[in-house]
């Protein structure tokens, strides 16, 4: 199967750094690819230019093989490409129920004029629209959180209300912005089955993460950036074996560990 | 539960019709003088307003310090519509609600694109440039003389009496409500807070945020276009101090006072704005800073305004009886 989502030569810069320099990547249709590396290694840039958030100084985001670059966030979801985000944007004055409701935006008839004169259709188009978002809530276990609203709700589920909302736009890529940072292990565990769940029913993931062990548990592919270029790619296996990514990455660890051996 | 949730929805917007209508069919009953349903007939007026400024300001959060504006093309369309173009006066309302509209959408195509205290410098600067307009075209307005404003006449009826017009705005003012609230309910006013909370989650989730912005901008003019006209109408004279810049931030003031994102709200902070100062004047030359302090201590202990607070205080209370 072909690649649902590539980048060529993507590149930014901010103020004369170059926050990422001539990235590629590809992920097919049902595939996880991971993307990880240290603090500040471009991976949110990344994202941010890939959803239209930011645009590319140079550099191509391929969409179902068509040149997307640029477009703005709206535009690339009615292409089936959403996001979720590492620091939460959820609807905070909104039920759980509301803010997966406005994902469903794409899927309703959008005419003000019927919307002000609340037409019949108006309203079984809202019932419609409030069973389907009932439906993304349940598949991420939260059905019974649905009339609470979202600033009185625990940190582990909003992360899932957000994971929520993405489904209810229906996308074919859905990139996920670091989904279990600060959750505890049992919630890594739901959002783990989550995901495989997904990508198993067809749908594109890309996964900013830094649970190594997440990460190597359900990545097909796995791209690791640092200061904002490819470092290495491929499985798990070769990535954990990858003696420039032990370096970066882990040899963190290595080195304190020899500094403390010193001054012991 | 969402079914129940829905049917609370339908039965509270149906509540808040049912409550304003009661309140104009009982209002009249209480009344002592022809001057107290002349101040009714501007509380619903700019009541109107205020709901419409209030979709824009409480709902997409929007700041417009230039609604005053959107007011005065109203009125001075209802006194040019049947002076320059021969249409009648009722049909140069609707015209100039159009009219208006149309503005709104090119103007407000540039201003939109601004966030925040660079979005309410640009509004205010379009208000005070209608403003301008309206005073300094003499030829066509009167300038600051105003100018007179035909009586409507439906067939052979002519409109006219104090009375009259509190049932007429009366009406529009209904009918405004339940607009806002049909808005409010629909998936556009579910767009409207979500761009209020998060424009970029909004729009990676297929919300074109540009454009909602535009669209409540553009029905925001159109109310307050109508409520500008309609007070001409009444009135049968129209000078530009309907668009002062004092009246925009009146509006402002309403919204606040009584509530971002309370349709009710917009009215109780009509009424307060209009009716105070008719209480204050036995304060004399204190009547201002009275009204001031009234305003910050309403602020500092109602935050939300006036209807979300008292209403939060209500629920509150019913929540601790029951447990």
């Amino acid at each position: 199967m072909t690649a649902i989502l590539e980048t060529d030569g993507l590149s930014i810069s901010f103020g004369g750094l170059k926050a990422l320099d001539n990235v590629n990547l590809s992920v097919r249709p049902g595939e996880i690819l991971s993307v990880i590396g240290p603090n500040g290694a471009g991976k949110t840039t990344l994202f941010n230019l890939i959803s239209g958030v930011y645009k590319p100084r140079s550099g191509k985001v391929l969409l179902e093989g068509q040149d997307v670059t640029g477009q703005s966030p709206d535009k690339l979801a009615g292409r089936g490409l959403t996001r979720t985000f590492q620091n939460l944007q959820v609807f905070q004055t909104m039920t759980a129920l509301e803010n997966v409701m406005v994902a469903r935006h794409l899927h309703e008839k959008r005419n003000v004029l019927a919307h002000l004169l609340a037409l019949p259709s108006v309203r079984r188009q809202r019932e419609e629209t409030r069973k389907r978002a009932m439906e993304c809530l349940a598949r991420v276990g939260m059905e019974h959180y649905a009339d609470q609203t979202a600033d009185s709700l625990p940190y582990g589920a909003l992360k899932r209300l957000e994971i929520a909302r993405a489904l209810a736009l229906v996308p074919k890529v859905l990139l996920l912005d670091e989904p279990a940072a600060g959750c505890n292990p049992r919630e890594t565990e739901e959002i783990d089955e989550i995901i495989s769940k997904i990508a198993a029913e067809g749908m594109a993931v890309v996964l900013v993460e830094h649970d190594m062990r997440l990460v190597m548990k359900i990545s097909n592919h796995i791209l690791v950036l640092n200061f904002g270029k490819k470092l290495a790619e491929g499985n798990a296996a070769t990535i954990a074996a990858d003696p420039h990514v032990i370096e970066a990455y882990l040899g963190l660890e290595g080195d304190e560990g020899e500094a403390g051996a010193v001054a012991e | 539960m969402s079914v129940f949730d829905t049917v609370q929805r339908v039965v509270g917007n149906r509540l808040s019709l049912i409550l304003i209508g009661a309140m104009l069919l009982v209002l009249p009953l209480l009344m002592t003088s022809s001057f107290q349903m002349r101040l009714a007939v501007v509380v619903w007026v700019y009541a109107m307003a205020a709901i419409g400024l209030n979709l824009l300001m409480g709902f997409a959060g929007q700041v417009s310090l230039g609604h005053a504006g959107f007011f005065g093309i109203g009125a001075y369309s209802v006194a040019l519509g049947p002076s320059q173009l021969g249409l009648s006066p009722a049909l140069s309302l609707p015209a100039g609600i159009a009219f208006c509209g149309l503005l709104a959408l090119l103007l407000g195509r540039p201003i939109l694109k601004l966030k925040g205290h660079y979005l309410a410098v640009a509004t205010l600067g379009l208000g005070m440039l209608i403003f301008m307009i309206l005073s300094n075209e003499v030829e066509l307005t009167g300038g600051p003389d105003g100018m007179r404003v035909p009586r409507v006449v439906i067939m052979g009826w002519k409109v006219k009496g104090t009375e009259t017009w509190y049932w007429i705005t009366g009406i529009a003012l209904l009918i405004s409500v339940w607009l806002a609230l049909n808005l409010i309910n629909s998936p556009t006013g579910l767009a409207l807070r979500a761009i209020h909370d998060s424009e970029v989650a909004a729009s990676v989730l297929g919300v074109d945020v540009a454009r909602y912005k535009l669209i409540v901008f553009v029905i925001s003019a159109c109310f307050a276009s109508a409520a500008g006209g309609l007070l001409a109408l009444y009135n049968g004279h129209i000078t530009p101090g309907v668009s002062d810049f004092l009246v925009s931030v009146q509006l402002v003031t309403m919204v606040v006072l009584g509530g971002m994102g309370s349709v009710g709200g917009s009215l109780v902070g009509a009424a307060l704005i209009i009716i105070l100062p008719q209480f204050l004047t036995v304060m004399h030359e204190y009547e201002h800073a009275f009204l001031g302090l009234i305003m910050i201590l309403t602020m500092v202990f109602m935050r939300s305004g006036i209807v979300p607070s008292i209403s939060k205080a209500i629920r509150s209370r019913r929540h601790d009886s029951n447990s």
